[in-house]
């Protein structure tokens, strides 16, 4: 929506509150106390206090439908701020909705992959506060106060690619490429807590990750790389 | 590619414990108690659960974190067993559980997943799993038991009606290590020995532990009982990662001048419930821990297995892990 539409909005709003500055807003009923009400204000009344009525549902927090829901400790509201990639960003989002599904189709963050959504391949993969996480078996609304990084969110100031990613390409890490943004972040993940990894430890760390090309070996060299400083 | 998203719900996400067990109140058996997900959201996105509330425990502070007490430690139940597997107290001295946690599915499964909700995870039976209508599911046949069903996974213990095993690789370090589980509801709080958490199909067949509805599993107490004992925990499964155990096994050995002096054992993946060993510590008291003993407890352990058709190893793997677990490797 256009900026000039919602300014246009209020304008339109407001206009009665100038022509009565400090009385409250009016609402259809009460303006019937108005003597003078011409035709054409009770129809506009009509007309909006009915699409109020009808908004009300989808409103977040509004009464009607989910009064019982807001009066009880921890309830959650549908618009909420999400930290992602350093920004925070603002989305509607259904209580039963995953991190996947909200980044990939609210945000437009379609680097994170969904593959089984049953947290058993590791291809939607991010980090949570740094630690790597399955996307599909996260509640969005579970990481409101936490910061989400995704594969996007991985790039340098201007534009280039992370030390884990160059190693990828160094090493022709991927085959059809669908797994590898969720193995560079569960790598991505690795060199944070742990810069210098032995053997075993990459290859644990990265055991949440399946690959159906069997590229294993190319991201394991990619991740040596990476940690050896490229 | 799965578009599709999880049947609608109300979502809940109280920070006080008495606020959650409120909404348990309030919504008894239309509410699910949410701690990873990693099992919730499987039973959610194919429409076999549908919950009408959803409890997320996960921003309950209270429920999180390792505390040392007077005798041994707590843990909440919310804690993550990447968090149990790296903390130094439980690594030094109740290892067992450190050792169990780090097996566990995978890295982020174990980033998100908790120590109450793997204990009180239901089981993997796949016909149970997929929605068809067995015993436990409320209906009156069992599916895993006919001459041509695909039983590998399923139980050679204890099983009366429902073939399904208990899954939970730390709930037998549990067992082993004697803990107490803290469960709490509306009406108060309540201690139960872990052996008597879990339960069978001939106690209750819709459940594999003693919660109700309105229960909630807060903490875990560890007695230092078997703090620094001798540990051994070893998880048989197809897959190094994501698989679930065919057979686990933890034990507890107090060992003195090469004799067992003491000793507790569980075995998981082979009844509804972690298998707790009694015979076997009574077999290994007072024996000098050597590969005779081993084997005479290994033969001691599976004694009276129950196969299914495409089981029967299950009881040599059994018989195995239990003796390895005595001798110490």
């Amino acid at each position: 929506m256009s900026k000039n539409k919602i300014n246009g909005g209020c304008k339109s709003g407001g206009g009665k509150n100038r022509e009565r500055p400090g009385e409250e807003d009016l609402s259809l009923f009460s303006s019937a106390r108005n003597k003078f009400i011409s035709r054409r204000d009770f129809i506009k009344g009509v007309i909006s206090s009915g699409a109020t009525i009808a908004a009300l549902g989808y409103m977040p927090g509004s009464p009607g439908l989910s009064r019982a829901r807001a009066a009880s400790p921890g309830a959650v509201e549908r618009l909420i701020s999400l930290k992602v990639n350093g920004r925070t960003r603002r989305v509607d989002v259904l209580p039963q909705e995953t991190l996947a599904m909200t980044l990939r189709y609210k945000l437009g963050l379609t680097g994170t992959k969904l593959s089984c959504d049953r947290g058993e391949c590791g291809a939607c993969t991010v980090l949570i506060d740094d630690v790597a996480h399955y996307s599909c078996t996260t509640l969005t609304h579970s990481v409101r106060n936490r910061s989400i990084t995704t594969i996007e969110g991985l790039e340098g100031p201007s534009g280039e690619l992370h030390p884990v990613q160059k190693a990828f390409v160094e090493e022709l890490g991927p085959q059809c490429g669908y797994c590898t943004p969720g193995q560079i972040m569960s790598a991505v993940a690795l060199l944070k807590e742990n810069p210098h990894p032995t053997r075993e430890e990459i290859l644990l760390s990265m055991s949440g990750n399946l690959c159906r090309c069997g590229s294993y070996d190319h991201y394991f060299r990619a991740i040596t790389r990476a940690a050896q400083g490229g | 590619m799965i578009t599709d998203m999880m049947t609608p719900f109300e979502l809940y996400q109280p920070s006080r414990v008495d606020d959650a067990l409120a909404l348990l109140n309030r919504y008894d058996k239309d509410a699910w108690k949410l701690a990873g997900g990693n099992d919730s959201f499987d039973w959610f996105k194919d429409r076999i659960k549908r919950p009408r509330a959803v409890i997320d425990l996960n921003g309950i502070a209270e429920l999180k974190g390792v505390r040392e007490t007077a005798d041994g430690i707590e843990i909440g139940a919310l804690t993550t067993l990447a968090e149990i597997a790296r903390n130094p107290l439980v690594r030094q001295k109740y290892g067992l559980l450190a050792d169990a946690a780090r097996k566990v599915g995978s890295p982020q499964i174990r980033n998100s997943g908790t120590l109450g909700g793997n204990v009180a995870q239901d089981t993997r039976c796949w016909y149970y799993r997929d929605g068809l209508p067995c015993h436990r599911a409320g209906g009156n046949t069992c599916y895993a038991s006919r001459p041509t069903s695909m039983n590998r996974e399923h139980a050679i213990f204890g099983a009366n009606r429902c073939m399904a095993v208990n899954a939970s690789d730390t709930a037998p370090a549990l067992v082993a290590l004697e803990a107490k589980m803290v469960i709490r509801n509306p009406q108060g709080e309540r201690v139960v020995e872990a052996k008597d958490f879990f339960i069978g199909p001939s106690v209750d067949i819709t459940r594999m532990t003693i919660l109700t509805p309105k229960d909630l599993l807060s903490a875990i107490r560890i007695p230092s009982k078997f703090a620094n004992a001798q540990f051994y925990f070893e998880k048989v499964s197809d897959r190094e990662a994501f698989d679930f155990a065919l057979v686990n096994v933890a034990s507890a050995t107090i060992v003195k001048g090469g004799v067992i002096e003491q000793s507790s054992i569980a075995c998981g993946g082979v009844e509804s419930v972690p298998r707790h060993l009694k015979v076997v510590e009574d077999v290994a008291r007072g024996e000098r821990q050597n590969d005779a003993t081993a084997k005479l407890v290994g033969q001691a352990a599976v004694r009276g297995a129950a196969p299914l058709n495409y089981n029967q190893f299950k009881i040599v793997l059994m018989q195995n892990l239990v003796a390895r677990a005595i001798r110490g490797a």
